[in-house]
């Protein structure tokens, strides 16, 4: 049985790991490379990395840093943060990530999308949006560079504007639920896996194994991705990087 | 002498496989030329990318005649990881380029092995059915690894597949041909489950 895949989401900040809260005040919980080595020992399905820094500031991905954080992971590793160009996906490949994300890139430039599918794959291209509610009417649209640009699209037609341009996963970030530990945005969701047939990762909001039974249990197989639930532990937020154990996992998708 | 050469072409996550071995206490080499696969007792050929792409990097790698060598002649145990194990086969739907031709079969898009409507590519983890637990999957006990793909292979001959998966349909996951193996999931990156599958591959 392919299992739903359960993912933490690691934030670079300054060289540092950080947790935010809808996209701001960036809190340190430590270093990416020892938070890789735990979630090694707790068997995770998959991480996810994103640099939040590169593509505000302008700044390629940091390859030493990802082929440090690559080679020690013994689970696949997505990569997001600062990715331009086809070469760049190519580099990031050969250092050992799975999977690379492309998000504003993805729109600046949309034809990096199957010109870098002809070379590393299909399947080793995510499109990741950030989805904000914004404006008098509070509608939902896609944001960029850190959720500061607002591009104007809706995520639906975005959602089917990937699937289209060839990525083998989109993933959809709420940057409102972004560290508020909440729950996702299940109406969003659904109305994205209708219209789409690639796998699809959710992430922004989670805040209980409960949040991820719940998306799991109505989708079977997708990819329910969180920050703040993998690296808090209690109402006071204390660092304490966690996993569901094995039984625990499978009790929630009751595999 | 090292227990495991790396074929590197320039595709694939050579590190974690180096990783991996260091571990184990096994000594792993990494190849980039002709002459590194003279002496070679195990071959492992990764690859994360498209057919053609794969073929090409690898076929301009200056490697590719000494490892037809190694593999056909020498009979080297060989190890080919997802792109790295179509390869292997004769063609693929994915592209134009011939395979190594060491197995069999065709690579085949999931699209054409089923009319159901699955997500693709297959990404995640699943069960792993061997047929055979006598050389890679010695010792595992339920063994699931992670897959991502959108392609798979289909030998000609049904004794070639060491191990089938299911998403849809059945499909073969792992292939064996007297020195050839190859794996379509990831057994870099699917903790002890993999770890092992790597160990037993260093046996052969």
């Amino acid at each position: 049985m392919l299992r739903p895949r359960i993912i933490p989401c690691l934030l670079i900040h300054k060289g540092g790991l950080v947790k935010t809260v809808q996209f701001g005040s960036p809190k340190y919980v430590g270093d990416p490379l020892n938070a890789v080595r735990i979630f090694n020992e707790k068997e995770v399905d998959e991480l996810m990395v994103i640099d939040i820094d590169a593509t505000r500031n302008g700044h390629a991905p940091d390859e030493g840093v990802i082929a440090s954080l690559a080679a020690e992971c013994r689970m696949p590793l997505a990569y997001g943060g600062g990715v331009k160009t086809v070469e760049q996906i190519e580099r990031l490949i050969a250092l050992g990530v799975e999977k690379v994300a492309v998000s504003s890139a993805a729109i600046a430039d949309p034809d990096l999308i199957p010109r870098a599918a002809e070379r590393v794959g299909r399947q080793s291209i995510v499109g990741v949006m950030d989805v904000k509610a914004g404006g008098l009417l509070r509608k939902t649209e896609v944001v960029t560079h850190n959720a500061t640009k607002r591009t104007g699209l809706q995520p639906l037609e975005f959602a089917k504007r990937l699937q289209q341009l060839g990525v083998g996963e989109i993933v959809v970030n709420s940057v409102d639920r972004d560290g508020m530990m909440q729950g996702y945005d299940m109406a969003l969701v659904d109305s994205i896996r209708a219209a789409t047939d690639v796998p699809l990762t959710i992430l922004g909001g989670a805040g209980s194994l409960d949040d991820i039974r719940q998306l799991v249990g109505r989708h079977k197989v997708i990819g329910a991705a969180a920050g703040s639930l993998f690296v808090f532990k209690g109402k006071f937020r204390a660092v304490l990087i966690n996993y569901p154990d094995r039984a625990t996992h499978e009790e929630l998708y009751g595999g | 002498m090292a227990d495991v050469t790396l074929v590197h072409y320039g595709l694939g996550n050579i590190q974690a496989f180096a990783h991996i071995y260091q571990r184990l206490n096994l000594a792993v080499e990494v190849a980039t030329t002709a002459q590194q696969l003279s002496a070679a007792q195990r071959l492992i050929l990764p690859g994360v990318g498209a057919f053609d792409w794969a073929m090409a990097r690898l076929n301009a790698s200056g490697m590719r005649e000494a490892l037809d060598d190694a593999v056909l002649n020498r009979k080297v145990p060989v190890l080919g990881v997802c792109v790295g194990m179509q390869m292997m086969a004769e063609r693929s739907d994915e592209g134009a380029e011939p395979g190594l031709g060491w197995i069999k079969g065709d690579v085949k898009a999931f699209t054409s092995l089923s009319d159901q409507r699955l997500p693709l590519p297959h990404m995640g983890w699943n069960d792993v059915l061997p047929a055979s637990t006598d050389c890679l999957f010695a010792g595992i006990d339920a063994p699931k690894y992670y897959f991502l793909h959108s392609y798979c292979i289909v030998p000609t001959c049904d004794a070639d597949a060491l191990a089938t998966a299911n998403y849809g349909n059945s499909f073969v996951s792992a292939v064996r041909h007297d020195n050839i193996f190859g794996t379509q999931f990831h057994p870099e990156k699917s903790h002890n489950w993999g770890i092992d599958l790597l160990r037993n591959f260093a046996r052969q």
